[in-house]
């Protein structure tokens, strides 16, 4: 996530590949264009706003700040924006609250003001890392309603990365599931869901609370952990803990297969899985 | 907040209430009849009697106490021994002297500080940042009277750039802000900035270095700020700590100044301080005391106001 904005520091990661957003390879931008890449045209909510707001100015002096930087634009007019955002991201006495700082605004207040400095500059691109991570449940909720009407409103793209995938089939239009650092994956909202093609995905799916609660049944889970990063089991990295493994799996990471419907899956038994679903939907 | 100012005043009162006591209680613990360095070794003992009377020691302590603390409240601390001028008239001379070099060397050591800080925490473990640091470390530790002395050798005795001591021509009476004057200051100014300097320079790296390492720096970044809107965050919220950490150092630089003004002969507190010591001088040392004790109070009493001012974290 914080490759697409190059926030990692540069002279300790390393970067491959490109990234492509809006027609243009960040990867090869100038440092110039980076800052007007970075929060005009892509903007970022981070899981925890607490920690990623500056604790020493108020919110709506970030968020004139951030608007007078990439526009000529009077204060007064930056501070009227900020008024606006604040009403559209559903902040009440929005006046008050823009003129607080960070610490004296609740968990939820503060992701939807976090939303609302990324909205500052009308972005075409909203990266979301785990915005509802840190929030209560009923306050996660509201906040991925809002995320989704701001999307339509707004016409923006939003990636959205959560642990959560109920939170996902919530927002999502398209779904990625990552295994490992890979995408295991990918395929509209509605097929994913209701025809998981990848091991993973399944359980993942089985092992979502409110089935368990429904059927009486007891909670499904992946049986393992995932594996250490820094040291990825060779083959499929899916495979120590894969129902379905064999030997053949554990050889060469398997490649991206195209599957009707524009979805795509990484997984050498495919053949195995969708059968499998359909018996368990008919129990 | 002003109703915090308010509590804030108020709580300098025990304290202030307190320094007094001890300020009193010197010429008492002071070994020795406080009355020995006025009189004549043949003194009579009548002659003795009438003086113990005139100065209030036949008297209880408690009622000399509230004696002297009226006294004082009203602006009279006494009468120097030694010279027989009023300890009031001393004193502020002295205070002015000293403000006036503490003043430069503050800001000398503030801002030079404050650089070497945000070099060595922006630029962390670079050979930038090893330099300055051995900077900091030079100046909280090397002795400052050392240095003094070194300074003069080099400057003075040697290049004869600077005079090496006193507030200049006409002594600190006829003390005017210009070029000729301004030379006496140069020396003592900067030995007395380096410990400040080097505290300030090593609170200020650990200070910058930390907030570099916080999240939101990152979500600074993200939102498009370059290198010189960052570094305005960072100043922001290194501020308060900072401001602090120079007043404290403000206060040492008035009243623990004894050993430079020695050595450069400037006409300050530490110098009548050391004066009042050895010439017995218990008024004269009392009230040098009181003054310098009430400074550290009031700087430290407008520290904390100008950090809740600044620092939106702090309850008011
Ligand atoms: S490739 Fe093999 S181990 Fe990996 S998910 Fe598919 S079946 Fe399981």
């Amino acid at each position: 996530m914080r490759a697409v904005m190059r926030l990692n520091p540069e002279d300790r990661s390393k970067m491959g590949g490109r990234i492509v957003a809006g027609g243009q390879d960040v990867t090869r931008m100038s440092r110039r264009r980076l800052n007007r890449f970075r929060g005009a045209e892509a903007a970022m909510i981070f899981q925890e706003p607490l920690l990623a707001l500056d604790p020493v100015y108020t919110i709506g002096m970030q968020i004139v700040e951030t608007i007078r930087v990439h526009e000529r634009i009077s204060r007064a007019d930056a501070w009227a924006r900020a008024l606006d955002l604040f009403e559209r991201v559903q902040i009440p006495s929005p006046e008050r609250r823009l003129n607080a700082y960070p610490h004296e605004l609740s968990g939820g207040m503060r992701q939807r003001a976090m939303i609302a400095l990324a909205l500052a500059c009308w972005p075409q691109l909203l990266l979301a890392d785990e915005p509802t991570t840190a929030l209560d449940a009923s306050v996660q909720i509201q906040v991925l309603l809002l995320l989704r009407q701001l999307q339509r409103d707004l016409g923006l793209s939003i990636i959205f990365v959560t642990h959560d995938i109920g939170a996902a089939v919530e927002v999502a239009d398209r779904i990625a599931v990552m295994y490992a650092g890979r995408i295991v994956e990918e395929a509209s909202a509605r097929d994913l869901i209701n025809t998981p093609r990848h091991p993973y995905t399944i359980g993942l799916l089985k092992s979502r609370t409110h089935d368990a609660m429904v059927k009486e049944h007891k909670l499904d889970t992946i049986p393992g952990a995932p594996p250490d990063l820094a040291n990825l089991p060779e083959g499929c990295a899916f495979a120590p803990r894969c129902y379905l493994a064999q030997d053949a799996c554990r050889r060469g990471v398997p490649d991206l297969q195209q599957l009707e419907g524009g979805r795509t899956v990484r997984c050498r038994r495919i053949d195995r899985t969708a059968p499998e679903l359909r018996s368990a939907a008919a129990q | 907040m002003f109703a915090y100012a308010i509590q804030r005043i108020l709580y300098t009162l025990p304290v202030m209430l307190g320094v007094s006591v001890v300020c009193f209680a010197l010429v008492h613990i002071a070994p020795g009849d406080p009355l020995i360095s006025i009189l004549p070794p043949d003194a009579s003992s009548e002659l003795q009697e009438r003086l113990r009377i005139l100065y209030g020691f036949d008297r209880s302590y408690v009622e000399q106490f509230f004696m002297w603390l009226a006294r004082v409240l009203q602006g009279d601390l006494g009468t120097s021994i030694a010279s027989g001028r009023s300890v009031t008239l001393e004193v502020s001379r002295a205070v002015g002297n000293t403000l006036m070099l503490a003043a430069v060397a503050t800001v000398l050591g503030f801002t030079l500080g404050c650089l070497f800080g945000f070099v060595a925490g922006y630029f962390s473990n670079s050979p930038l940042d090893k330099l300055a640091s051995a900077a900091a470390v030079f100046g909280v530790s090397v002795p400052h009277y050392w240095l003094g002395i070194v300074l003069v050798i080099v400057f003075s005795v040697g290049l004869g750039w600077f005079p090496s001591s006193g507030a200049g021509p006409g002594g600190s009476a006829n003390w005017r802000f210009d070029y000729e004057h301004a030379l006496y200051l140069v020396l003592p100014a900067i030995t007395m900035a380096v410990i400040p300097m080097g505290i300030v320079a090593r609170t200020v790296r650990a200070l910058v270095a930390d907030i570099l390492a916080q999240e939101f720096v990152i979500g600074l970044r993200a939102r498009g700020l370059g290198q010189f809107h960052v570094f305005l965050h960072v100043v922001k919220n290194a501020a308060p700590t900072a401001l602090a950490v120079m007043g404290v150092q403000m206060g040492y630089l008035l009243g623990g100044s004894i050993l430079i003004e020695v050595v450069f002969s400037w006409p300050g507190t530490g110098m009548l301080l050391n004066t009042a010591i050895f010439q017995r001088d218990l008024p004269l040392l009392q009230g040098t005391i009181l003054v310098l004790a009430t400074f550290f109070v009031v700087l430290n009493l407008l520290v904390d106001l100008l950090q809740t001012a600044l620092d939106p974290r702090i309850k008011r």
